[in-house]
């Protein structure tokens, strides 16, 4: 569409944005309340901030957390990337159905179903249960979200480009990882950023699959939460809030600059024909 | 021909060209297709493909010669491009053998193929630079280096990108992009080069530089060229010969003169340039030539050519429109090859004009006839609605079977 | 032509185990925990390690397999009938995420509509600022209602402050709360779809539209609000799925009259320690979600193919 928007559109917008924005950025402010009681404004305060790096059990949570989301993100990266490649690549093959169904279920899939399903699996394998069941289960839903992202980039993958790297030389394993890995890279990076950040933010699956030892800073964050809400949780919140939204604007920064670059060098070389 | 000379200039070429085609259509003395004895360079033996229910090679055999440039020609979905695709390797033949330089090519997967093609959409590494781009087949065979740079400045210096070399395919516009892509295709020196709709992508005026580029580069580096093409007048162009292919199969292989002047089918006659179909029945039939009555208004068409058909069989007379002479007047009764007409309309096209007038009483009987625009602002006599008679000469036309 | 018809290139041994590694992935640890999920609904609560019987234990070969199938029932399912709680838990999940779906859309259109009537340099923008939140955590996003919907929270405090209300409103606890919890959460996913299919609209066809005597309002609705269809289904599904089998948002905002089947999961789960029951209500809430998921991946196909 093309058309100007109007007042109606401009206000839907400045409303709706404030809505999905307003509990974050109160959430914020409050953490540097001075006054322990949340709601009530008490003066400006980093206090809290300080407190957390004193709470040795919600930094074990993180660290655990960051451990458990940096392997589950890699191995769900390659086997996202790898099922991608399936779904876009290979005509067809025995039980395609049941697998691109497998891709996308856990998509829409409610998170206690996945939990508890994954839980009596690892029961009924005999696993303990700690960092290794939440690693393995946030890799199994991650994966999905990997191949979805890192798909929606092959689709307009032109094949003649590896056909091309064929014709020259190269043997198929060398061409994917010497032409189609570079070229795709974005979207596998994306990929693995989303893996990430999910199992940084999962609480039920977690819950369902840990054992002693393996709490995530989700499932502390919960349990604090039930008790009532506390300038610390917002304190811990806004850190990742804001490691989050540093990470994402970054990133978009970047893309935003190679397609101006781009955009411009395209320019510049339209018309030099003739 | 002065080697890294201005072999890319197309003026000069443009000049060469409209000589050599004055002259007669064989470029040089290279007709080794004429010797049954000459051994193939490319050779299909019974090629079948299949997709699925869809065939889209029919059991076709052709030979190509070393240091041809042969054009595959046809629509979209005539099966040209899988032909190429089964020599390259990357579509394996359902059933039949491909030979190159004596060896059959069955099992060899693409990478190992002596062939190197050049793509419709380029296929550009688009994170590589265009030196890179170049010197990835070379790096693939591990060539020394050394060699792989001196190669790489050939290439660039032939092409004339030696300014570009340091940019990325999206830095470089369209015409550029084609160099790259074809200075690619032929850095590994292949024993054959194939280009895949190579000139699609350019408009017009470049697209007719590049196809004489083409022709020098293919006649300097003394290589085989397979070209496969949905435009005539591009494969007439470039091509030493042309294979015109429909649904999978051959149609005709032969010189772009043949090709026009004596076209096999009425598939071929239509397909390639502008033709006048007439229905006629055979009426006569001598060693001089054959008879022929027209099955609408009759006229009498006298032609050199013989005919399989027998007496009073229906064939098609064809016959290009710039073979058609028209003049103000009707038609001498007795004489032969001659048609009354009534101007129905007049195209003019600049160089040429082109005048279809009725001959039957539907609307889709007519016959068209161009001449060229030998004046400047001349106001033509012949105007619409005028009675006309149109002629040609015994030796114009050809006779097709249905 | 051919380039539309792929022919499976000649797989080595290396390249079909490459392949077949994240189907043996998925097959191991979402398919088979499916089939363990529904064997362990038709067994007992027992005290035991793990907490219910028969266990089958491979090691006594098929007469055990023979054995433990002897002793499944379908008790649980019979369980989850006769007891109102299950059944109200179900319905009303589905009641309130089709009601909070609704809700959704009636915001999210305006939100789309808007975003895909903006210049075409503040798009990007806008698109990022809808996708940020779904980045950030969950659980924060819900936490933060808490803090606003309280009885002393913000909005009962700013609400007092202008004069409109005398008693704060209880919002917290209630199903309300839960309708803003999941409306806020799952906005994002309504949008984006909407706003890609509204993006799409050739804007020449309101012209068009225009042009033969319609009036703009009109022209919405019958030009945009049918070609968004496509993105308004999909949306909804999005939010719908997932809502249905919630168990965060019900549980930090929703009361104790709250029945969400998510909730009552979890507590049969980790409260109750009854394995079977909870595996029972998930197979039941599987099968209830199975159609409208079909639904959905039917529908994109279709969307798919049509752009293909």
């Amino acid at each position: 569409m093309t058309r100007g928007p109007t007042w109606f559109n401009i206000t839907s917008l400045v409303l709706g944005f404030s809505f999905l924005y307003l509990p974050i950025v109160l959430l914020v402010i409050y953490s540097f309340n001075e006054s322990r009681l949340v709601t009530v404004w008490g003066g400006f305060s980093t206090k809290w901030y300080a407190s957390l790096l004193q709470n040795e059990q919600l930094l074990d949570a993180a660290w655990v957390t960051l451990r458990v989301a940096f392997a589950s993100a890699t191995i769900a990266t390659v086997l996202g990337t790898l099922a991608a490649l399936i779904l876009v690549r290979s005509g067809r093959f025995m039980g395609r159905s049941l697998f691109s169904g497998m891709i996308f279920a856990p998509l829409v899939m409610p998170e206690v179903i996945l939990g508890l399903s994954l839980l009596l699996l690892f029961v009924a394998m005999g696993t303990a249960r700690g960092f290794w069941t939440v690693m393995l289960a946030h890799t199994t839903f991650a994966m999905c979200y990997v191949a979805v992202v890192v798909q929606s980039r092959l689709v307009g993958f032109d094949k003649s480009i590896e056909e091309a790297a064929e014709d020259l030389g190269c043997p198929p394993v060398k061409t994917f990882f010497l032409i189609t890995l570079p070229i795709i890279l974005p979207g596998v990076i994306a990929g693995w950023m989303l893996a990430f950040t999910l199992s940084l933010d999962d609480l039920v699956i977690a819950s369902f699959t840990t054992g002693p030892g393996a709490t995530t800073l989700p499932m502390k964050i919960y349990s604090q939460v039930r008790l009532g809400v506390t300038p610390e949780i917002n304190a811990v919140c806004t850190i990742l809030v804001g490691l989050v939204t540093i990470c994402v604007i970054a990133a978009s920064l970047v893309t935003k600059r190679q397609q101006v670059q781009r955009e411009r060098d395209e320019r510049a070389a339209f018309g030099a024909d003739g | 021909m002065a080697p890294g000379g201005s072999i890319l200039s197309s003026r000069f070429w443009v000049g060469a060209v409209l000589a050599k085609k004055s002259i007669g259509p064989v470029r040089r003395e290279f007709v080794p297709w004429e010797n049954s004895d000459h051994p193939p360079f490319i050779e299909f033996r019974g090629v079948t493909k299949k997709f699925g229910e869809f065939v889209a090679v029919r059991n076709l055999s052709l030979k190509i010669y070393e240091k041809e440039f042969f054009a595959l020609l046809g629509g979209s979905g005539c099966g040209k491009t899988t032909l190429m695709r089964m020599l390259a390797g990357f579509e394996t033949p359902t059933s039949g053998q491909i030979f190159l330089d004596g060896q059959d090519l069955a099992g060899i997967p693409p990478y190992r193929r002596p062939s190197n093609m050049m793509f419709q959409s380029y296929a550009l590494f688009p994170h590589m630079n265009v030196e890179k781009n170049i010197a990835f087949g070379l790096k693939q065979d591990s060539m020394p280096a050394r060699e792989i740079e001196a190669r790489v400045s050939e290439m660039l210096r032939l092409t004339k990108l030696e300014q570009f070399a340091q940019r990325k395919p999206h830095q470089l516009s369209g015409g550029q992009r084609q160099r790259v892509a074809l200075a690619r295709s032929l850095a590994k020196r292949p024993k054959v080069l194939l280009l895949d709709e190579p000139l699609g992508a350019l408009d017009r005026k470049l697209r007719e530089e590049t196809q004489f580029e083409l022709m020098n580069l293919q006649e300097e580096l003394e290589m085989t060229f397979l070209i496969v093409t949905h435009d005539q007048e591009e494969a007439m162009t470039v091509a030493d010969r042309i294979a015109v292919m429909d649904k999978g199969e051959l149609v005709q292989v032969a010189t772009p003169a043949e090709i026009y002047e004596a076209p096999n089918s009425k598939f071929v006659a239509d397909f390639i340039g502008d033709v006048n179909l007439i229905e006629a029945k055979v009426t006569g039939k001598s060693d001089a030539g054959t008879r022929l009555v027209s099955v609408v208004d009759g006229f009498v068409i006298d032609s050199d050519q013989e005919t399989e058909a027998g007496l009073g069989e229906t064939v098609w007379y064809a016959i290009r429109p710039e073979k058609v002479r028209i003049a103000q007047g009707r038609r001498e009764e007795g004489q032969v090859n001659q048609i009354d007409g009534l101007v129905w309309d007049i195209a003019y096209l600049g160089d040429v004009s082109c005048i279809h007038s009725k001959v039957g009483e539907d609307d889709h009987d007519t016959i068209r006839a161009t001449f060229a625009n030998i004046s400047r602002m001349v106001e033509n006599p012949i105007t619409w609605d005028d009675e006309v008679v149109l002629s040609f000469n015994r030796d114009a036309g050809v006779i097709l079977k249905g | 032509m051919s380039e539309q018809i792929a022919t499976p290139a000649k797989r080595t041994i290396g390249g079909k185990l490459l392949i077949a590694m994240p189907y043996l992935w998925l097959l191991v640890f979402f398919l088979a925990p499916f089939l363990i999920v529904f064997k362990i609904s038709l067994s007992q609560i027992a005290v035991s390690i793990p907490p219910y019987t028969p266990a089958i234990d491979l090691a006594e070969g098929w007469q055990g397999l023979v054995e433990a199938f002897r002793e499944f029932s379908f008790e649980n399912y019979i369980w989850l009938t006769e007891d109102a709680l299950y059944w109200k838990s179900y319905v009303s999940s589905v009641v309130i995420a089709a009601i909070s779906t609704l809700f959704t859309l009636l915001i999210g259109y305006p939100i789309a509509y808007g975003m895909a009537r903006s210049p075409q340099a503040w798009r990007p923008t806008l698109l990022m600022l809808v996708i940020l939140p779904f980045w950030t955590s969950f659980l924060i996003r819900v936490y933060a209602w808490i803090g606003i919907l309280k009885n002393e929270g913000l909005l009962n405090q700013f609400l007092m402050m202008l004069g409109l209300i005398d008693e704060p409103l209880v919002i917290l606890n209630t199903n309300i709360a839960v309708y803003i919890g999941i409306v806020y959460s799952y906005l994002p996913f309504l949008v984006l779809p909407l706003y890609a299919s509204l993006e799409r609209l050739d804007g020449s066809l309101l012209e068009a539209a225009e042009d033969l005597g319609c009036p703009p309002w009109k022209a919405f609705w019958k030009i945009t609000v049918p070609l968004s269809l496509p993105g308004v289904i999909a949306g909804c599904f999005l939010v719908f799925i997932p809502a249905v089998g919630e168990f965060v948002i019900p549980d930090l905002l929703g009361g104790s009259n709250t029945l969400m089947i998510g909730k009552t999961l979890w507590v049969e789960f980790f409260n109750n320690r009854d394995w079977p029951v909870s595996s029972a209500v998930a197979v039941i809430l599987l099968m209830i979600l199975v159609i409208p998921i079909v639904l959905f991946q039917n529908q994109q196909q279709k969307m798919s193919e049509k752009e293909g």
